[in-house]
């Protein structure tokens, strides 16, 4: 199962890409756990700057937007 | 050039909804169709092709870039980052951070914040085709001088002391990182050139990311000018909030620092206000600080910042402004 984090202060943007992970897995098939960081000081252990970001397994695999379908799909497939 | 939006102006007001030129109403409706169809394209086209240019600037980059940079350089240089770099405002806390774990002074990352909201693409835009261009080179210019001598009397007043503790420690190894080597900056950033169709790509999500946020304001902005332009009787700014009253400077600037707007809902205001008699400085003011500051950012700052801090960055903004105002006014019969 995939621990997949979203980093982000609240906003819009970081609330729609995580619910848009949890759709896309859902439609895969695929089992993760998804959850909204909010705290800057674990957001800056990331080294992140600009929200949201995504992590899946503790590994930063995006920053700075909401996150295309197809990046999504493909994260989820490895 | 701007012709065509006038022209279209015209026909919808007085021929689809037959309203008379001469009354309050033709006169608002007219002013809002104008402006509005006016500002959406030019915000299409203008977005787009200033993404294209800039599809390679990020802000871990200007990170970089400022990092090694002593301070004379560096709030100039903060500010001037601050007004060609996009961010989100919600991403201004993990940027702060981000600069300040680097060794950053605190007084370069403010340069940066506050010029950012300030001055945009989306803002000069607007300010050229509504103001026209001396104005939007003095905008500029008051902008990014607000940022420098902003972020340089922060770190004269040593504003580092009253961050959060944590947010401090990270300002304190950051800049030992930098005393004992020479590069902390990896070069994970290194400069891959993009295609023209990654350009491409980022340019449309760009154009529909920002056309999605700002819409709603130039409708509220512009019907707000419309309302102010076609139904505040003629004269009565400029009787009332002319020249002559000093204090209506710090009464604007009070007033626009908890109201918030981004540039795109407060600039057909300006447009509006300046129309019907505002001083110039008077409407520069208010704008500045409404678009600067904003009671949502000051709570988000204060996870980094203790409340002197952020009291003192308040009435920073409040003087700057104030002061903008009363220099513009009085220099206004030149522009």
């Amino acid at each position: 199962m995939k621990q997949i984090k979203v980093l982000g202060s609240g906003c819009k943007k970081c609330t729609k890409t995580a619910d848009s992970i949890e759709r896309i897995a859902h439609d895969q098939g695929v089992e993760v756990t998804v959850t909204k960081e909010t705290d800057v000081q674990v957001i800056m252990s990331y080294n992140v700057m600009s929200t949201p970001a995504v992590v899946i397994d503790e590994k930063l695999v995006h920053s700075g937007s909401i996150p295309h379908t197809d990046q999504i799909i493909e994260w989820l497939s490895k | 050039m701007f012709e065509i939006f006038t022209q279209l102006a015209n026909w919808l007001t007085y021929s689809i909804f037959n309203l008379s030129p001469d009354s309050k109403l033709g006169d608002a409706v007219h002013f809002f169709i104008e402006d509005v169809s006016k500002i959406y394209v030019l915000l299409l086209v203008m977005i787009y092709a200033i993404a294209l240019l800039r599809a390679s600037l990020n802000i871990e980059g200007v990170r970089d870039y400022l990092a090694g940079k002593n301070r004379g350089v560096g709030y100039v240089l903060g500010a001037g980052f601050g007004a060609i770099t996009p961010f989100c405002s919600c991403s201004s806390i993990p940027v702060f951070l981000g600069f300040t774990s680097a060794g950053i002074p605190v007084g370069i990352t403010m340069s940066f914040l506050l010029t950012s909201p300030l001055i945009n693409e989306v803002a000069i835009l607007l300010l050229m085709s509504l103001l026209g261009w001396k104005f939007t080179l003095l905008y500029i210019v008051v902008g990014i001088t607000v940022g420098i001598l902003g972020g340089l009397f922060l770190d004269t007043i040593k504003a580092e002391r009253w961050l959060q503790s944590f947010a401090a420690k990270a300002l304190a190894d950051g800049k030992n990182k930098n005393a004992t080597a020479d590069s902390i900056i990896d070069s994970s950033q290194e400069d891959s050139k993009l295609s023209f169709s990654e350009r491409h790509e980022f340019a449309k999500d760009e154009t529909l990311e920002i056309f999605g946020r700002v819409w709603k304001w130039v409708i509220i902005g512009v019907g707000a000018g419309a309302a102010l332009h076609g139904f505040v009787p003629d004269g009565w700014i400029e009787q009332h909030l002319g020249d002559g009253q000093w204090w209506s400077v710090p009464a604007a600037v009070l007033l626009g620092i908890p109201l918030y707007s981004n540039a795109t809902g407060v600039i057909p205001v300006m447009e509006s206000l300046i129309n019907n008699g505002l001083p110039i400085g008077t409407t520069l003011a208010f704008c500045m600080s409404t678009v600067a500051a904003s009671f949502p950012e000051f709570i988000l700052l204060k996870q980094v910042m203790q409340w002197k801090l952020l009291a003192t960055v308040f009435l920073l903004l409040l003087v700057s402004f104030t002061l903008v105002g009363w220099i513009f006014n009085s220099f206004s019969s030149f522009l």
